[in-house]
């Protein structure tokens, strides 16, 4: 299993070296995380971990994800230099992890790609899945499509009406799309939709969980999957380099495309790690989904993170432009990575991620999704203040094509 | 203050179950949910459990998110919460709170057990706290001296409702049915084998929930299990009424016919 025999991913890919979250700790990354759940879906989740920890050292499903990756998700994905929209960053070295050029647009790609394995290992034919901007639901009916699965995903009212394109898709893909029209409408709410269908059928049902956060096992599990991203882009760096990073940057919603690239960079003490969350209107605004810089230590969707949340415990709504990031709680292990001090986490107004959505389509020809525009935002700031010598890996988790609605309306197109 | 073992006791000494009711607090309003728990005291509830209302009620269904959504929407806050509770047990029932943690973790786990206890509470139910995260609410819980509830489901294995079991004290909710909350057509068949499986591990009564909600069903559950819980009928009720006078008509009816259920 090495690279020379044309893999991509070796079983040590699959430790997740770094901050903790295997079996041993049942979850916790320091006090984070853990399990917050009825005591119903407590089998299923220790079913799913028991598997897991089966699977990731078993050579034949290494072997199958690792093929799957390579001759249906499009990896290796290419990293790709912007010199032209790297003279907004005082002239840093930019590079792009070109997430946005496998199959179905997304990073997401990846993990539904494991997971579904998985499920078919736990003899389930079913896979529900929650869905913000509409990838991770697009990308699960794809998967589910491809292993013929039954497939449910449930999304906010909301974004289905912002990201109509994806619910055509998903519904192409031959999926059932269940518009969740309680609470806020949107990916918080169609999370608490897809654990209620989970406690229901979750002897036929595998909940194909979409980023790190969640109850144990999820945010080991997913970040596993995703954590092809960072081994792919360390060695490609340093390959076009012959160093490392100074940083790396991504956007930062529920955290997987986030974590999927730094993991592999935790234990590079020199390599700094940033995360982008969205600012929406503005922090003071209160209108937003700074959920790290903003929030506090809290419990949501079965794991212990930070939460906006008011005086007494009630998640606050989140704001954002981009669906995919309009998220009020984070994946645990982030909150880790930020009390460690290891990653540190900033916002990104919409008006920031706009525009270096349009100064990226301009400048390199690549219309980027919105999520990940408020990682190049951060990184057009990061260059000026680490200046011209730096080297900046950014995740381009995805491709704009399911944000033109919103960039017509944002730019009147 | 009655207290669960008393309820327990009594209903014993008078060979049948008890008779459980939930309502959220701030539902309809924050006195019409004290008027109509104790209208279902009056009708022939043993217990109450006030429901803290919670912005993402992820075990339950339409009818008890629908309720809670009301109710904070009128602005139900956790003193609201505790006056509702401190109401309700003046009625004589035991009144226990039903909550999801978050808002226990955020207020305080011991000025939370302390508040509750102050109101005349006995205890809770905590629906998303499994025992590896109990620790802390449990000492909280024993120094104020109430009493902490937790569920056992159809899928627990005989190690979870070993585990889960020993962190209950005044009685063990065991889930009749995979799913969330709500009234069914049927009470779930996986509920007798439950209470049978979870009794030897239980130093406590063993109470059955989920799906419960005409006086044959808690006759059905009354025949193998030490109490009938009674959620989302009530809601339902109140929910379908024109005013509050009919709702609290309507309630009062549904207690009375369960808690003939219960003596069958």
């Amino acid at each position: 299993m090495s690279i020379s025999e044309g893999t991509l991913i070796t079983p040590a890919d699959f430790t997740g070296a770094g901050s903790g979250g295997d079996v041993s700790e049942r979850g916790k990354f320091g006090v984070f995380g853990g399990r917050y759940v009825p005591e119903a879906l407590i089998p299923a989740l220790d079913e799913v971990a028991a598997e897991y920890e089966k699977a990731r050292t078993d050579l034949a499903f290494i072997r199958e994800f690792d093929h799957l990756l390579r001759t249906y998700a499009g990896r290796p994905t290419t990293i790709t230099e912007v010199p032209r929209f790297a003279e907004q960053a005082g002239g840093a070295r930019i590079l792009l992890k070109r997430e946005d050029l496998t199959h179905t647009g997304a990073h997401k790609i990846n993990n539904v790609l494991g997971q579904a394995l998985l499920t078919k290992r736990l003899g389930k034919s079913r896979v529900i899945a929650e869905t913000g901007a509409g990838q991770h639901g697009v990308a699960t009916a794809t998967a589910a499509a491809l292993m013929g699965l039954e497939c449910v995903i449930y999304m906010g009212a909301v974004d289905c009406e912002r990201q109509a394109l994806n619910v055509a898709r998903m519904k192409l893909l031959g999926a059932r799309v269940v518009p969740v029209t309680n609470g806020s409408q949107t990916l918080k709410d169609a999370i608490n939709e897809a654990f209620r269908d989970w406690v229901t059928n979750v002897d036929s049902t595998h909940y194909l969980f979409g980023t790190v956060a969640g109850p144990y096992p999820f945010p080991g599990i997913v970040r596993d999957f995703a954590r092809i991203i960072g081994v792919e882009a360390r060695r490609q760096v340093l390959e076009l380099t012959g160093e490392l990073p100074d940083a790396v940057c991504a956007a930062v919603g529920g955290g997987s495309n986030a974590i999927g690239i730094m993991h592999a960079f935790i234990e590079d003490a020199d390599v700094q790690l940033h995360g982008y969350e969205a600012g929406g209107r503005g922090a003071e605004t209160g209108e937003h989904a700074l959920t790290l810089t903003q929030g506090s230590i809290g419990v949501l969707h079965g794991s212990r993170t930070y939460v906006l949340q008011d005086d007494e415990g009630q998640t606050i709504e989140s704001h954002s432009i981009s669906a995919g990031l309009d998220y009020p709680g984070v994946g645990p292990e982030h909150a880790w990575l930020k009390d460690s001090g290891r990653a540190t986490y900033h916002g990104i107004t919409d008006a920031e991620a706009m525009d270096a959505f349009a100064l990226l389509a301009r400048t390199e020809g690549i219309i980027p999704a919105i999520e990940s525009s408020h990682a190049l935002a951060g990184a057009l700031k990061l260059g000026r203040d680490l200046g011209p010598d730096a080297t900046i890996l950014v995740n381009l988790s995805g491709r704009g094509d399911k944000d033109m609605g919103t960039a017509m309306k944002y730019f009147n197109l | 203050m009655t207290t669960l073992a008393t309820v327990f006791e009594k209903a014993r000494a008078e060979n049948r179950a008890a008779l459980v009711g939930y309502l959220p607090a701030g539902f309809p309003t924050i006195d019409g949910a004290i008027a109509a728990a104790t209208a279902m005291v009056e009708a022939g509830c043993d217990v109450i459990e006030i429901g803290l209302p919670y912005s993402d009620p992820l075990m339950d269904g339409p009818t008890i998110q629908d309720a809670v959504h009301r109710a904070l929407e009128n602005g139900t806050r956790i003193a609201d919460v505790m006056r509702t509770v401190e109401g309700v047990a003046k009625s004589g029932a035991a009144t226990l709170v039903m909550t999801y943690w978050n808002p226990i973790d955020r207020y305080g786990a011991e000025r939370f057990a302390r508040d509750l206890a102050a109101a005349g509470g006995v205890g809770t139910i905590t629906p998303d706290l499994t025992p590896e995260e109990a620790g802390p609410w449990r000492e909280a819980s024993a120094s104020a001296g109430i009493d902490t509830v937790f569920l056992v489901a159809p899928s627990s294995t005989e190690e979870r409702i070993a585990i889960v079991t020993e962190c209950c004290t005044g009685f063990v909710y065991a889930a009749s049915l995979m799913g969330v909350t709500g009234a069914r057509e049927s009470v779930g068949a996986a509920a007798a084998g439950l209470v049978e499986r979870t009794r030897p591990h239980a130093k406590v009564p063993v109470c059955v929930g989920l799906g419960v909600g005409t006086g044959a069903q808690a006759a059905e559950v009354a025949a193998y299990a030490d109490g009938v819980i009674v959620g989302s009928a009530f809601i339902r009720r109140l929910l379908d009424a024109p005013n509050e006078r009919e709702g609290l008509r309507a309630v009062r009816e549904l207690a009375a016919e369960l808690a003939e259920g219960v003596r069958r």
